[in-house]
């Protein structure tokens, strides 16, 4: 009786949903059974069948024959065409304005169309009709003459189009081969910086190795606090290399020099600094003169980074102009300066909130290790305090930054009291040196981005990169890759979850770190998985960049989008096609290259 | 001369509330090969891995070689567990890895991590490795990847990286519970030859008695996580097995 009534109740829901669907989605039958509707979708299928890939150049043939207009009074003039090419008669071969004639013409390519004209003494054409030959090549066809009276012969024209020399590429055929080659090469270069920025994100993401990433309360507090500064720090610190490089570079000895002496000097010092075996843990000195030496090491690197980009560019604007139809190469040699100017002060930020993470971290360690717990607890208050202060400034900095609020007590003042306050409640409930789960919290954080980012498709993602960088195929890759990043490292990360404990516990057992670990238990188990997830990636991104041109992302979709737009059928069919060939050789390409490393 | 490793009150209360260990206490002088008995779930990978905090321990204190392993930060806890080699019963290897890379592992406690990041070693680790391969008999298969070696053969290599550690002391979960008599007793000599060669202190968690009779100096048995018994394998009579093992248990081979 109940399920019966569930059944019915089932029915009903399943009816009013479908019917309200075929409302919405406006489901109109009728309109596919129209005459005209039927007519545009076989405009549309024939076009589609015709696609515009191939051309011939062309010949206009011309041939005229006397008309006069109105007919002498010595009457109809006689005419004997010369009939050793295609030749035309006209019948009777005068008249009065606007009088009917016959049009005979014979010897002409077979099949083909062309265009009758009048010719009056002006010389210019009158278009006055169309014809058509049949297989012999002739045609008749019934013309009225122009309004147009001459006591001399006047002319009637008749042109045609004839293929000569080999079948060519169209002009649409040569667009359309050049935007699938930077298409494909979106959809490239978008799977490797995905890839990359991916493959470290999804050691974040994994909750098996976070969840074991603990620390104490002090080390937490010291990080949120340092972190951000170590992340300016380091910024700013690029920025002023940056300076000196350029100022170096004015003269090309002393860049040259540098960019020698920095590497030379750097490994050097890494190697002091690095020694392959520590038998004992070395002295607190060593350990600071040490950390000196790492950090010249870092910023020697940094210097050389920026010599060799100035120089690259440098070079690669040089040698362009020299390479004829290889100046690409040269751009990319430039290019590629240029990108690791832009990705230095980055990485040079991230190197610092790195290094302060580590010492951060260290420094909670030891005093989570040496202080008394009641000095440990005071210290802890102190210490959220001012973290809980940073981080709620920070986000009262980006509500500012985005809404431009101009009222200080909002973004300033109260954040400030209330991140402070918010750390202390922290700091006095948790135990002193109770280990925090610092990872989980990463985890968590990284996830809800990822996911947030994953659930906006990088066609939408592009109108956001278009307005930034303009529209074209650099916007694209920037949408595809930020999204290739969010995908990938979810799969990625699951991918990390799902590998076996065993070696991680092994490798952990003898001693190793986490980084170790990571290295030589984690990465082998996952290089095939990667790979293969990389190669659907690929695919995907493929697919996705023939498209992205529909909202400004460059690439074949910009051109099929424009030739659809100007009802221009046939060069779309072209795209359409190159699009069909392109994606299932990289579908079948993509799909043999995973069977090879599975 | 103190012994190697002392075990003090060790309780061990997992997450879920199972309580694992309960006042577990006792002394392993250098150079002792104990084997650790009990039923399943007595226990046993718990007791070894609280040795080396790979299971925290939830009170009690383990001290290796005088240091309180339990009282270890991160870095002090790495150089204490680069000394204390670990074999499984699983093996644990690194599938995908090469055989030589697996026991080179053994040495991440000792070298520098920022060149072992990059997978480089030092030519005498190099050397060891391959003498170490050479010990358990595997060294034409230093290149193979280690999921192409059979079991025993895995097993040999997973006592290839404990030696690379130089252990003092070697945890043994179970090592031959996945292979079969033979083979269980090729991985026990190798084991017991490292004990009287190398003076390396063995501590070895077995299911079967003739094992232990064989090889053990001396057995400590676990029964629901309390230690039942601490003594000579030939003082392990039937009612001590009994005890051990429980009422219904039948004495087997
Ligand atoms: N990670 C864990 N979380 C919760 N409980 C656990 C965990 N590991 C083990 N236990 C429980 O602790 C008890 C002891 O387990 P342990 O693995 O130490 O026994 P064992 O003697 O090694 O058994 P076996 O011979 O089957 O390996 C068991 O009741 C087990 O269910
Ligand atoms: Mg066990």
């Amino acid at each position: 009786m109940k399920r019966s009534l569930t059944i019915a109740l089932l029915i009903v829901a399943a009816f009013v949903i479908f019917a309200y669907g075929f409302s919405v989605t406006q489901v109109n039958l009728e309109e596919l059974g129209q005459e005209s509707r039927q007519q545009a979708l076989t405009r549309i299928l024939r076009a589609l069948a015709h696609p515009d890939f191939i051309a011939f150049d062309q010949e206009q043939v011309e041939v005229n024959a006397p008309v006069y207009v109105p007919c002498p009074a010595a009457g109809e003039p006689a005419y004997t065409p010369d009939t050793s090419g295609p030749y035309m008669t006209v019948t009777p071969s005068c008249g009065d304005p606007r009088a009917e004639v016959v049009v005979e013409g014979v010897g002409f390519a077979p099949d083909t169309n062309g265009v009758l004209y009048f010719i009056p003494d002006s010389g210019v054409q009158l278009q006055i009709g169309r014809f058509e030959t049949d297989g012999g090549g002739y045609f008749q066809t019934t013309v009225r003459l122009r309004d147009r009276e001459s006591d001399q012969a006047q002319q009637l024209r008749a042109t045609t189009r004839r293929n000569i020399g080999n079948a060519h590429l169209s002009q649409n055929g040569i667009d359309t081969i050049n935007k699938i080659i930077e298409t494909v090469f979106m959809a490239l270069l978008a799977t490797t910086l995905g890839t990359f920025l991916a493959i470290p994100v999804s050691f974040l993401a994994a909750r098996n190795l976070m969840a074991t990433v603990t620390s104490p309360v002090a080390s937490v507090a010291l990080t949120l606090i340092l972190v951000p500064l170590g992340v300016w720090l380091g910024g700013a610190v690029t920025g002023w290399l940056g300076q000196t490089a350029l100022t170096l570079l004015g003269d090309w000895l002393p860049a040259l020099v540098g960019l020698v002496v920095a590497p030379v000097v750097a490994t050097i010092l890494a190697r002091w600094a690095v020694p392959p075996v520590e038998k004992s843990p070395p002295g607190a000195l060593v350990r600071l003169l040490r950390s000196i030496a790492l950090l010249a090491v870092a910023l020697l690197a940094i210097l050389a980074f920026y010599l060799f980009a100035a120089l690259l560019i440098a070079a690669g604007e040089r040698i362009a102009p020299l390479l004829g139809s290889f100046a690409f190469l040269g751009d990319f040699i430039a290019n590629v300066g240029g990108i690791i100017v832009l990705v230095l002060p980055i990485a040079g930020a991230l190197i610092g909130g790195g290094v302060f993470l580590s010492i951060a971290g260290r420094l909670g360690n030891t005093l989570a290790d040496r202080l008394s717990p009641r000095t440990l607890k005071a210290i802890n208050i102190v210490l959220c305090a001012v973290a809980g202060m940073v981080l709620a400034l920070l986000i009262g900095a980006a509500v500012e930054w985005l809404y431009q609020l101009r009222q200080p007590r909002l973004t300033v003042v109260w954040p400030a009291i209330i991140g402070a306050v918010l750390g202390i409640i922290v700091a006095v409930r948790s135990r002193a040196d109770e280990p925090l789960p610092l990872g989980l919290a990463v985890y968590g954080v990284t996830r809800t981005v990822l996911n947030a980012l994953r659930s906006v498709e990088a066609l939408i993602m592009v109108i956001v990169f278009a307005v930034w960088v303009g529209i074209g195929p650099f916007a694209g890759v920037l949408a595809l890759g930020l999204h290739t990043v969010a995908a990938l490292a979810k799969l990625y990360s699951e991918q990390v979850e799902s590998i076996a404990n065993g070696p991680l516990e092994a490798v952990i057992a003898t001693g190793a770190n986490r980084l170790q670990m990571i290295v030589y238990a984690v990465i082998p188990q996952i290089v095939a998985p990667y790979i293969s997830f990389t190669m659907y990636r690929w695919d995907i991104n493929v697919r996705m960049s023939t498209i992205i041109g529909f909202a400004g992302g460059g690439g074949i979709g910009f051109l099929l989008q424009q030739n659809i737009n100007l009802l221009n059928y046939r060069a779309a069919s072209a795209q359409i096609i190159a699009i069909a060939i392109v994606v299932s050789l990289m579908d079948y390409f993509s799909s043999y290259m995973r069977q090879r490393v599975v | 001369m103190n012994p190697i490793l002392r075990i003090e009150h060790l309780t061990k209360v997992y997450p879920n509330g199972v309580q694992a260990l309960t006042d577990v206490s006792f002394d392993v002088p250098r150079g002792q090969f104990v084997a650790v008995i009990g039923l399943s779930g007595s226990g046993k990978s718990t007791l070894l891995r609280c040795i080396n905090r790979l299971v925290e321990p939830t009170s009690g204190k383990v001290i290796f070689d005088g240091v309180d392993v339990t009282a270890c930060n991160d870095a002090a806890l790495r150089r204490v567990r680069r000394r204390i080699g670990m074999i499984f019963q699983h093996f644990n290897l690194v599938n995908r890895s090469p055989v030589v890379t697996n026991v080179l592992a053994g040495r991440l406690g000792y070298v520098n991590p920022v060149w072992s990041l990059i997978n480089r070693f030092s030519p005498a680790d190099m050397a060891k490795a391959n003498a170490q391969l050479e010990r358990v008999g595997l060294a034409d298969k230093a290149g193979n990847r280690a999921d192409a070696l059979s079991g025993g053969q895995q097993q040999r290599v997973g006592i290839a990286r404990a030696l690379m550690q130089d252990p003092a002391l070697i945890l043994a979960d179970e090592p031959v519970a996945s292979l079969d008599p033979v083979l269980a007793h090729s991985i026990m000599k190798h084991l017991d030859q490292i004990n009287r060669d190398d003076g390396v202190t063995v501590l070895c968690s077995l299911h079967f008695l003739d094992l232990v009779h064989a090889y053990a100096d001396r057995v400590v048995a676990l029964n629901d996580g309390k230690l039942m018994f601490d003594g000579l394998p030939s003082e392990i009579d039937d009612a001590k097995f009994k005890e051990i093992y429980g009422k219904e248990a039948e004495r087997v081979g």
